[in-house]
């Protein structure tokens, strides 16, 4: 005779893990667009493709984590955090390997060139941005013990620093993105008018990955303050 | 008068294999709620879990469990109206017993989150009301009962808030946790055994024949809770830092101290769970052996046998080791959510509310006031998601309980009286 445990049943799963999962999947994903980059610059289509390929399957998982997060968050669950600023914060977290996936696959529809002069600074950008992908996930890594401190005192503290310092980072890509664009716009005339355009885009689109990260950041912030 | 002397013995028993049924049921369920807290923030094994749930709950039942029995005894009925008819209280408690043991059954079985307690009260009530009368029901006593069925949960809450918070203070949010958990720790233990000692002390063991007087009391829980605070000490001293958990979590070390705490806690659970919830069990059967062996004086004066406690406490060992374990196992993989820290919380919070509430004689559910500390530690934002509907469910649960406890209830009273009058 086992009688449902209402004591047991008050235990739902923590959405903090699943969203520390997700973003770690995301950072794996952004992780692989300077190789995509490295094999357009060497010419290499076939590795482009290949990249491209992990890319697309790492935002499916990415996704999955997702949905199933977002399945197992009722609204009658009490959280230490607000849900719908949680589900923002993953909403960010995904829109970055949304990203990933846009300019992976931008870049194997339409075979395009690197121009010499770009090489070394899109490729700097590009790591730039990378690097603003791995601070959010680091910051996400920090939910449980901001969940142990009851999400106040010095570990808020601390999450705060390490937002401050994923701010500076993403100023540092929009001054990279901006001096690239610069510089795509002072070839402009060398290349085909149509290709300008796609850089330009791709330009943008890189530089969103720095965005959203560090939107991750900043929505993180609002789940500290309630 | 002669249907006592005639079927006197037959009532003993039959109260005898209800109540070891009832204990058996409360330590098959119930003592898996109880320890869920310690064995799923992994401060405990399943293993530990029974043997201390097994040396507790006795201890708990045979040393504190009177005041709540006394209640459930002869607390809630005014038997004046049937001094000349004690058999009708015999038939009464047989009939609160049997209603509340095949309520829970099939509650059990429907998964319901029933309270054994809940289910007995309403028992009681129900015979009461239809067997005697509606003026026999000391209805002051019973709204007070109800009243502590809604302050105690909310009393464990507010004390597991306390504590959590405490804990961040002093240790957490800190330049060096782990220092101060090792300075601090051994303040806790000594809380959890001064709290729970003090209060059963205090007056409270008469039934014992122990009568301290209060400084004695205080003197004695004071010496017993440095006691337990000196072992506290000694296991805590021995934690190291583990640099790998670190690595994972930055409180993994801090955690680790609350560790061996915890077993404190636990044993603290267990011992208020069966100082509450024996009465439940054994609280009708001391109402039929007193009214056999006096011949059918119905005011009870007779003091409860200390046999009948420790037979309560041997059917809540025997529940749990013949099914218990299997459910503590279930639960414990459950909450794994409940880190030390917290479980700690929620466990020393839940244990002294519950002993407060046996001393003061009041039947209250163990495992609702377990939900609120639990509560408590999920209000001060430490944990991840806790499911308000089960608040819900126990509150739906707690309105059917007592009017179907209470007809059952009628319904085996004018059987049994049919039976035997």
């Amino acid at each position: 005779m086992a009688r449902k445990s209402p004591f047991a049943s008050l235990f739902k799963h923590s959405p903090f893990k699943p969203m520390q999962e997700h973003i770690n999947v995301v950072a794996l994903c952004a992780a692989r667009v300077p190789d995509l980059f490295e094999a357009l610059s060497a010419g290499d289509r076939a590795k482009v493709v290949e990249v491209k390929e992990a890319i697309f399957e790492l935002e499916q998982q990415a996704d999955e984590i997702k949905n199933e997060l977002r399945a197992h968050l009722p609204k009658s669950l009490m959280m230490p955090v607000d849900r719908r600023d949680l589900l923002e914060v993953l909403d960010m977290q995904d829109s970055i390997a949304d990203t990933a996936q846009d300019i992976a696959g931008l870049l194997v529809e339409r075979p395009m060139d690197v121009p010499e002069e770009l090489k070394q600074p899109l490729l700097a950008l590009v790591r730039r941005c990378v690097e603003a992908c791995d601070h959010a996930a680091k910051i996400i890594g920090e939910l449980d013990e901001l969940v142990s401190t009851g999400f106040g005192g010095r570990e808020s503290d601390l999450v705060t620093e390490m937002v401050k310092e994923l701010n500076k980072i993403e100023e540092d890509t929009d001054e990279m993105g901006m001096a690239l664009t610069s510089k795509l716009f002072g070839i402009e005339d060398q290349m085909k008018p149509v290709s300008v355009m796609f850089w330009y885009q791709l330009i943008q689109w890189i530089g969103d990955l720095a965005d959203y990260a560090e939107k991750v950041g900043n929505r993180l912030r609002l789940l500290l303050a309630r | 008068m002669e249907i006592i002397a005639q079927h006197g013995t037959v009532f003993i028993i039959i109260a005898i294999a209800f109540g070891l049924f009832m204990t058996w049921g409360i330590g098959a369920n119930d003592v898996a709620n109880v320890m869920g807290t310690s064995v799923g923030s992994g401060a405990i094994t399943v293993m530990t879990a029974i043997i201390i749930a097994a040396i507790f709950e006795f201890a708990g039942a045979a040393l504190a469990g009177g005041h709540v029995t006394a209640t459930i005894r002869k607390g809630m009925i005014d038997p004046t109206p049937i001094v000349n008819n004690p058999e009708i209280l015999v038939f009464g408690m047989l009939s609160a017993l049997l209603a509340a043991a095949v309520w829970l059954a099939a509650a059990s079985w429907r998964g319901w989150p029933v309270s054994t307690t809940h289910s007995i009260v309403g028992a009681i009530i129900g015979f009461a009301v239809t067997g005697i009368g509606i003026d026999a029901v000391k209805w002051g006593k019973v709204t007070q009962i109800v009243a502590s069925w809604v302050v105690s949960p909310v009393l464990g809450g507010t004390v597991a808030f306390i504590l959590m918070i405490s804990i961040r203070r002093l240790i957490l949010n800190t330049e060096n946790p782990l220092q101060n958990a090792k300075r601090w720790g051994p303040v806790y233990v000594f809380l959890v055994g001064f709290i729970i000692s003090l209060v059963t002390m205090f007056k409270g063991l008469k039934p014992l024949k122990l009568d301290l007087s209060v400084t004695m009391s205080f003197v004695l829980a004071a010496v017993f809770g440095a006691v337990i605070a000196g072992i506290g000490w000694a296991l805590i001293r021995r934690v190291q830092v583990d640099e790998k958990a670190e690595e994972e979590h930055h409180f993994a070390s801090v955690e680790k101290v609350f560790v061996p705490m915890m077993i404190f806690t636990a044993c603290g659970m267990a011992f208020a769970h069966g100082s509450n919830d024996v009465a439940n069990g054994v609280g009708p059967l001391a109402a039929v052996y007193g009214l056999v062996k006096s011949g059918g004086e119905v005011a009870q004066k007779s003091v409860l046998p200390l046999w009948i406690l420790a037979l309560g406490g041997a059917g809540i060992v025997l529940g749990l080791a013949t099914f218990g374990y299997r459910v503590m196992r279930t639960i414990g993989t459950r909450i794994t959510e409940l880190t030390p820290t917290r479980g700690f919380s929620a466990t020393m919070a839940a244990a002294a509310t519950v002993v407060l509430a046996s001393r003061t004689g009041m039947p209250v559910s163990t495992t609702h006031i377990a939900v609120g500390a639990v509560m408590g530690v999920g209000l001060a934002r430490g944990i991840g998601a806790i499911d308000l509907r089960v608040v819900g469910g126990i509150v739906v649960s707690w309105i059917v309980t007592l009017p179907i406890g209470g007809g059952l209830a009628a319904l085996f009273f004018f059987t049994l009286k049919g039976m035997f009058g």
